[in-house]
C-alpha cells in the first residue's frame, strides 16, 4: 500500500471537500474527522514500520520530471517517520483549538481549515521526500497555506509579520534552491534522489558552499541565532493553533534538514563548520532564554523560549554522537508537544481577556484552576522537568554533547536555570497573586479545550517516563546518519565491566 | 561481628515486598494523580485518600525492611530491576540496601503522621485535597530519588522533590510572598541542579553508565582528579537541596507554605536528600580527598550560619529554619568525613527527621491556637494552655540541644566526636555550634511557652485536636529513645556498613570524654544565658536595635542582599539590554537590510501594504533566473 501518497492524497482531497461545504461548522467537523483519519492512518503505518529494517521504508518512486532527474520519491527512516507522526498528531489537536479563531479573519472559516489540511499533506511530504528537489519544492510551497494563516487570520500586526515570515524564508529557500541545483549539476549523476546524491561531492571547498548554501535556509527556518527575529513576530501575531503548527513543525524542518542533508550530503563541510554551528546554537540557547525572560508579550516569550530551544535542537544534531543525535531528534517531537500545549493555553487565555500582555492578568489560578494547571504542566514540560517527556530528550542532548564538547555543554546546561525563570516569573505574574479585577469573570477550561489540551499533557507524561517506542525507532535512524558522515562515538576513560553481558 | 568496611554487591532480587517495592512509590503517586484530577466529588473523602497512601506505602517500607533484616549482612543490598528508560544511556530499576530502606522508613513514617496532622491543620483549607495530592507527590518524589538504582532515576526524583516543594511552598499562591518564595526555592534549587547534572554528565562521559553498581565499582579506575571533579559538582547539588551555604537562601522563605510542609521539607524530605546524595556517592568521595573536605568545610560554614540565624529570629518558623540549616550542615559534616562518619550522617538525619518534625509540627500547633501568630513576641506563658504541645515540643527541644540521653545527645555528639577526630578545627567548630544551638533553641522554648502572657486581645490559645497532638506525640516519644536504640551497641553503623561501608575499628560509646563534656557545659551555657535574656527577663514585644552583629544574623547573614547584589539585579540588567538589542540591533540591521535590498523604505512600507505577493513573485522568477544562470556557467 502507498502509504505516504495516501496520508497526503486524504489530507489534499479533504482539504477540498472542506472548501465545497457550506456550512462553516460541518466545515470544522469535516476537517476534525479528515485530520483524525490521517492520524488512524499514519498510526496504522507506524506500527508496521520496522526499526532495524531497511533504512527508508514505505518506499515509493516515481518519475516527475524526467529530462532533469526530478522523482517524486517518498519513504520515511526512523527520523522522517516521528516527525510525520507529530505532525499528523498535532493537526486534529490545532483543528479542534482553533474552532473559533478563524471567525474574526479576513477570508472564511472554510478556508482556514483548509488550508490546514494542505499545511498537513505538505508536512508530511517534507519530512517523506526522498528527492531533493522534491523536498525543496515542499519546503517553499509550505509558506504559502502559512502565510495567509497569519496573514489573514492573525492579530493587529499581522501583515508585517506575515510578510517578514515570507521574506525571511524565501530568502533562505532562494540560496538552497541554488544549493540544490549546483549539487545536481556538480554530482554530475542527473538525478535529485538523495540515496543517488550522498557522496558525490568530493572536494572540501565546494562541500563547504554547498552546506553553506542549504544551512543558511534552514537555520533561518528553524530559527537559530542570529537568524531568528522573524519567529516572535510571526508567532505572536499567528493566531494560536497556526503559531503550533509553525513552531512545532515548520520550523523542525529547519532541524531536520540539517540532520538529514547537511551531515549526509556534505560531512566534510559539516565537520569543519561544527565549531561555528555549536557557538550559534550555545548562543542560541542562553540568548533566547536571556530575551524570553524580558518579554511582556506571552506569545512572544513562548517564540523566544522555542529560540532557546532550538538552539538544543542544533547543537544535538552538530554534536555527532548517538546520544545526541537521538536527543536532539525527540527533542523535535516532544518540543511540538510542549510549545504547541504553551502556545494553546496561552492562546485561550488571550482569547478570554483579549491581551497577550502579561501585565494584563494575575491571580488567574483563583478563578480557573483547571487552565492555570495545565499551563503549568506545560510551562513545566518547557523547563524539561523530569517526568515530561522534553527532560529525556534535553538530557541525552546535552550528555551526548559533553562527551565531545564540554564547554558547550556546559554553557548550554545554563539553559536549565534560565527556563525555569522565564516560565514561573511567567506563571507567577500570570496565575499567582491577587486575582486581578480584569480576570474576575473568567471561565475555565471548557469540555473542548480540556480535550485540546489533555492528549498533549499525556503525551508528554507517556513518552516522559517511557521514551523507549519513539527511541527505538530514532536511534538506527541516526546510528545510521552518523555512519554516513563517518564520526564515532567517543569511548569512555575508565570502561565498566558489564556483568552478564 | 565482623565490621564490614566493604560495600557489598548487589543481589537482583524479585518476590516479597522488595520486589514490589515501586508500589512504595506508585502508592503516593496514584494518591497524587487521583486527588487532582478527582474534582470536587473527592473533597470529602481526599484527604483520608492522602493518608492512606501514604501509610499504605510506609507498610511496603516496612515489610521491605523486615525482608532485608531477614538476609546476611552481605547479601542485603537488592536490585530491583524496572525498565530501560532511556535506551542507551539508563536502564532504571530500585535499589533497596540498609541505606535506602532506612531513608523509606523515615519518609514514610515521618510522612504519614504528617499527612494525618494536616487533617487537622488544613481543616479550614477549601483547597485541603490539593494540598494532600501535593503531600502524597512530595512523598513519591523523595522516594523515588532514595530508592532509584542510577543518577537519572535519582535526578528525576530530584527534580519530582524540587517540583512538589513549590507546588507547597507556594501553596497559598494568592498571596505574592508565596508565590515569590515557591519560584526562589525552585529556582536556587535549579542552580544546585545544574551542577548536579555536570556531573551527571561527567560520570556518563568517565564511565558511559550511571548505574550506581557499575560506577562505584569502576569509581577506582578513574582518576582522583576526575572523581574531585564530580564530587564537588554533586556537592552543588546537594548544596541546593539542602540548603547549604552558598545556596541556603531559599530555605528560611520557605516558611511561606503551610506548616505541615516545612515539617516535611525540613525533616523527612528534601533537605535531606543532600545528604543522601554524598553519602550514596561515597565511593566517588572517598577517591576524592579534596572533595571531602570542601564538603567539611560546606557543612560547618553552614551549621554556624544556621545556628547564628536561629539566634536573631523572632518569627517561631524562621527559627526552626535556621536550626534546620544548621543540623543539616552537622550531617554533611559528617558525610564529607567518609565510612567513619556516614553512619552518624545517616542516625542523625533519622533522629533529626523525628525531633524537628516534632518541632515543626508543635509550632503549626502553637499557631493553630494563636490565630497563626508566628512572632515569638507575642507569645508567652502557653505551657498551660497547651500542655501536650509543649511537652511534646520540650522533648524535640531536648533532643535537638543533645540533653543527656535523649536522640540529639547520641547522634549529634557522635558526629562531634567523629569530626573531633577528624580534624580538631572542624571538631571545636562543631561544638562552639552545639553551644549556640542550645542557646537558640532555648530562647525560642523560654519565649514561647515561659514567662508573661504577650498575646494579641484577640488569640484564644486552645490546645489542638487530637488529630494533631497524637502525630506530635509519636514523634516525640521518637525523639526520646532513637538515638539511644541506633548508636548504642554501633546496631546502625552495623546495619548500613553493607550499603556505605564502616571504619576499620567500630567506636565505642563513652558518654565522658572531654569533647562530650565541653560540648555539654557549652550548651548549659547557651542554655542559661537564654534563660536570664528570655526566660527570668521580660521580652520586649518589639526587638530592640540590637548590634550590628544581631542585624547580620536576622538579614541571614545578608544573603539574600549578596544574592540581588550579584545576581539579580545584573541579571535584570542584562535582561533589558538583551530585549533592546534583540529588538533594535538585530532585527533593525535585518530591516534594514531588507530595506536596502528593496531600494528604499518607502518600497518596504508597500510591501507591508499588500504588494507582498507581486515581491513574492519577483524573487521566485529571479531564483530561478540565478539558478538557471548557474545551470549554465557550471555547465561550460
Amino acid at each position: 500500500m502507498p502509504w505516504l501518497s495516501t496520508l497526503m492524497g486524504v489530507s489534499v482531497l479533504g482539504a477540498l471537500g472542506v472548501t465545497l461545504v457550506r456550512n462553516d461548522k460541518l466545515a470544522k467537523q469535516f476537517t476534525l474527522v479528515v485530520s483524525l483519519i490521517v492520524l488512524a492512518l499514519t498510526v496504522g503505518m507506524a506500527v508496521q514500520f520496522s526499526p532495524n529494517g531497511d533504512k527508508f521504508q514505505f518506499v515509493e518512486t516515481y518519475d516527475w520530471i524526467p529530462s532533469f532527474g526530478v522523482h517524486y520519491g517518498v519513504a520515511v527512516d526512523g527520523i522522517a517517520l516521528v516527525l510525520i507522526l507529530l505532525s499528523v498528531i498535532l493537526v486534529p489537536i490545532v483543528v479542534l483549538a482553533s474552532w473559533h479563531d478563524a471567525e474574526a479573519g479576513k477570508r472564511s472559516v472554510r478556508t482556514y481549515f483548509s488550508l490546514i489540511l494542505v499545511l498537513e499533506a505538505m508536512m508530511i511530504g517534507v519530512f517523506a521526500a526522498t528527492d531533493v528537489f522534491l523536498f525543496y519544492v515542499f519546503f517553499e510551497a509550505m509558506l504559502i497555506p502559512m502565510y495567509f494563516m497569519i496573514g489573514s487570520y492573525g492579530g493587529a500586526q499581522r501583515s508585517y509579520a506575515a510578510v517578514k515570515f515570507l521574506l525571511y524564508s524565501l530568502f533562505g529557500g532562494l540560496l538552497m534552491l541554488v544549493a540544490v541545483i549546483a549539487l545536481y549539476s556538480i554530482a554530475g549523476k542527473g538525478t535529485f534522489m538523495f540515496s543517488d546524491l550522498v557522496g558525490t561531492v568530493q572536494d572540501v571547498t565546494t562541500q563547504k558552499w554547498l552546506f553553506l548554501g542549504f544551512f543558511v535556509a534552514f537555520a533561518i527556518k528553524a530559527p537559530l541565532w542570529p537568524f531568528h527575529t522573524w519567529l516572535p513576530d510571526a508567532a505572536a501575531q499567528a493566531p494560536a493553533g497556526a503559531a503550533v503548527l509553525l513552531v512545532g513543525v515548520l520550523d523542525k524542518v529547519g532541524t531536520y534538514g540539517m540532520l538529514r542533508f547537511c551531515l549526509e550530503l556534505f560531512p566534510d563541510a559539516a565537520k569543519f563548520f561544527t565549531p561555528l554551528v555549536i557557538a550559534l546554537s550555545v548562543v542560541g540557547i542562553v540568548y533566547g532564554a536571556i530575551v524570553a525572560i524580558g518579554q511582556t508579550d506571552m506569545k512572544r516569550l513562548i517564540a523566544y523560549t522555542s529560540v532557546s530551544h532550538f538552539g538544543f535542537i542544533a547543537l544535538g544534531v552538530f554534536a555527532m554522537t548517538t546520544d545526541a543525535g537521538a536527543g536532539a531528534t525527540l527533542y523535535m517531537v516532544n518540543h511540538g508537544f510542549s510549545t504547541g500545549a504553551l502556545f494553546l493555553i496561552a492562546g485561550f487565555l488571550i482569547h478570554r481577556r483579549g491581551s497577550q500582555f502579561i501585565a494584563d492578568y494575575g491571580g488567574v489560578q483563583k478563578v480557573a484552576p483547571v487552565l492555570a494547571g495545565t499551563f503549568l504542566v506545560a510551562g513545566l514540560s518547557s523547563l524539561s522537568l523530569p517526568g515530561l517527556s522534553t527532560f529525556v530528550s534535553e538530557f541525552m542532548v546535552l550528555t551526548g554533547t559533553y562527551q565531545r564538547y564540554m564547554v558547550p555543554a556546559i554553557i548550554a546546561a545554563t539553559g536549565v536555570i534560565l527556563a525555569a525563570i522565564y516560565i514561573l516569573w511567567m506563571y507567577q505574574r500570570t496565575m499567582n497573586g491577587p486575582t486581578a479585577e480584569s480576570v474576575k469573570g473568567l471561565r475555565d477550561l471548557n469540555a473542548r479545550e480540556k480535550f485540546v489540551v489533555a492528549p498533549l499533557i499525556a503525551l508528554l507524561l507517556i513518552f516522559g517516563f517511557y521514551p523507549k517506542p519513539l527511541l527505538d525507532v530514532i536511534h538506527p535512524a541516526v546510528k545510521d546518519t552518523l555512519s554516513s558522515v563517518g564520526v564515532s562515538d567517543p569511548a569512555p576513560a575508565v570502561p565498566v565491566a558489564k556483568e552478564g553481558q | 561481628m565482623e565490621p564490614a568496611s566493604h560495600v557489598a554487591s548487589i543481589i537482583a532480587h524479585s518476590g516479597g515486598a522488595i520486589g514490589v517495592a515501586w508500589l512504595m512509590i506508585a502508592f503516593p503517586l496514584i494518591g497524587a494523580a487521583a486527588l487532582l484530577l478527582g474534582g470536587r466529588a473527592s473533597d470529602k473523602y481526599g484527604h483520608l485518600l492522602g493518608v492512606l497512601m501514604a501509610v499504605a506505602s510506609f507498610v511496603v517500607a516496612a515489610l521491605a525492611f523486615f525482608q532485608v533484616l531477614g538476609f546476611q549482612p552481605g547479601e542485603r543490598r537488592r536490585g530491583v530491576p524496572l525498565y530501560d528508560f532511556i535506551p542507551g544511556i539508563a536502564k532504571v530499576g530500585l535499589l533497596v540496601d540498609p541505606l535506602s530502606i532506612s531513608f523509606c522508613l523515615l519518609i514514610t513514617f515521618v510522612g504519614s503522621l504528617i499527612h494525618i496532622y494536616s487533617i487537622g491543620y488544613m481543616s479550614h483549607d477549601p483547597a485541603r485535597r490539593r494540598f494532600f495530592a501535593y503531600l502524597n507527590l512530595f512523598v513519591a518524589a523523595m522516594l523515588l530519588l532514595v530508592l532509584a538504582d542510577n543518577y537519572v532515576g535519582l535526578f528525576v526524583g530530584w527534580e519530582g522533590v524540587g517540583l512538589a516543594s513549590y507546588l507547597l511552598i507556594g501553596f497559598w499562591q494568592h498571596k505574592p510572598s508565596a508565590a515569590t518564595a515557591a519560584k526562589k526555592a525552585f529556582i536556587v534549587n535549579r542552580v544546585g541542579d545544574f551542577g548536579l547534572l555536570i556531573g551527571i554528565f561527567t560520570i556518563f562521559a568517565t564511565f558511559h553508565s550511571l548505574a550506581f553498581a557499575d560506577v562505584f565499582s569502576a569509581a577506582g579506575g578513574a582518576s582522583s582528579g576526575t572523581l574531585t571533579a564530580i564530587g564537588l559538582l554533586l556537592l552543588v547539588g546537594a548544596c541546593g537541596k539542602s540548603a547549604q551555604l552558598p545556596l541556603q537562601s531559599w530555605l528560611l522563605d520557605a516558611m511561606e507554605g503551610p506548616t505541615p510542609v516545612s515539617a516535611l521539607i525540613h525533616a523527612a524530605t528534601m533537605v535531606t536528600a543532600g545528604v543522601y546524595l554524598i553519602v550514596r556517592s561515597g565511593p566517588i568521595f572517598q577517591g576524592a580527598e579534596a572533595a571531602q573536605l570542601v564538603v567539611t568545610i560546606v557543612g560547618v560554614a553552614t551549621l554556624l550560619a544556621g545556628a547564628i540565624i536561629g539566634t536573631a529570629k523572632d518569627d517561631i518558623k524562621k527559627a526552626l529554619a535556621g536550626s534546620t540549616m544548621s543540623q543539616i550542615g552537622y550531617m554533611v559534616l559528617a558525610a564529607g568525613i567518609g565510612p567513619a562518619g556516614y553512619a552518624f550522617a545517616i542516625a542523625h538525619l533519622i533522629t533529626h527527621g523525628f525531633f524537628k518534625a516534632d518541632l515543626f509540627l508543635g509550632a503549626g500547633s502553637v499557631m493553630h491556637g494563636m490565630n497563626d501568630e508566628v512572632n515569638m513576641r507575642k507569645y508567652g506563658g502557653l505551657r498551660k494552655v497547651m500542655p501536650i504541645t509543649f511537652v511534646t515540643f520540650l522533648i524535640g527541644y531536648l533532643a535537638i540541644i543533645g540533653f543527656p540521653l535523649l536522640s540529639g545527645y547520641f547522634t549529634k555528639d557522635g558526629i562531634i566526636e567523629v569530626a573531633m577526630e577528624h580534624n580538631a578545627i572542624l571538631g571545636w567548630l562543631a561544638v562552639l555550634g552545639a553551644g549556640i544551638t542550645g542557646f537558640y533553641m532555648s530562647r525560642l522554648v523560654f519565649m514561647t511557652f515561659f514567662g508573661a502572657r504577650r498575646w494579641e486581645p484577640t488569640a484564644h490559645p486552645h490546645e489542638s485536636p487530637a488529630v494533631m497532638t497524637w502525630p506530635l506525640i509519636i514523634l516525640s516519644i521518637g525523639a526520646l529513645g532513637l538515638g539511644a536504640f541506633l548508636i548504642i551497641g554501633n546496631r546502625f553503623m552495623t546495619f548500613l556498613a553493607p550499603a556505605v561501608g564502616a571504619p576499620e575499628e567500630l567506636p565505642s560509646f563513652n558518654p565522658f570524654t572531654a569533647t562530650g563534656l565541653v560540648t555539654l557545659a557549652l550548651v548549659a551555657i547557651g542554655v542559661a544565658f537564654a534563660w536570664f535574656r528570655y526566660g527570668a527577663a521580660e521580652v520586649p514585644a518589639v526587638a530592640p536595635r540590637g548590634s550590628f552583629l544581631t542585624t547580620f544574623a536576622r538579614r541571614d547573614l545578608y544573603g539574600d542582599a549578596l544574592n540581588e547584589a550579584l545576581f539579580m539585579r545584573p541579571g535584570q540588567w542584562l535582561t533589558r539590554l538583551a530585549v533592546f538589542f534583540d529588538n533594535r540591533g538585530i532585527d533593525g540591521l535585518v530591516n534594514g537590510l531588507a530595506a536596502f535590498i528593496g531600494g528604499s523604505s518607502g518600497r518596504m512600507r508597500r510591501i507591508q501594504t499588500g504588494f507582498v505577493r507581486s515581491y513574492a513573485l519577483s524573487i521566485f522568477v529571479g531564483a530561478a533566473l540565478l539558478a538557471g544562470a548557474w545551470l549554465v556557467v557550471g555547465n561550460l
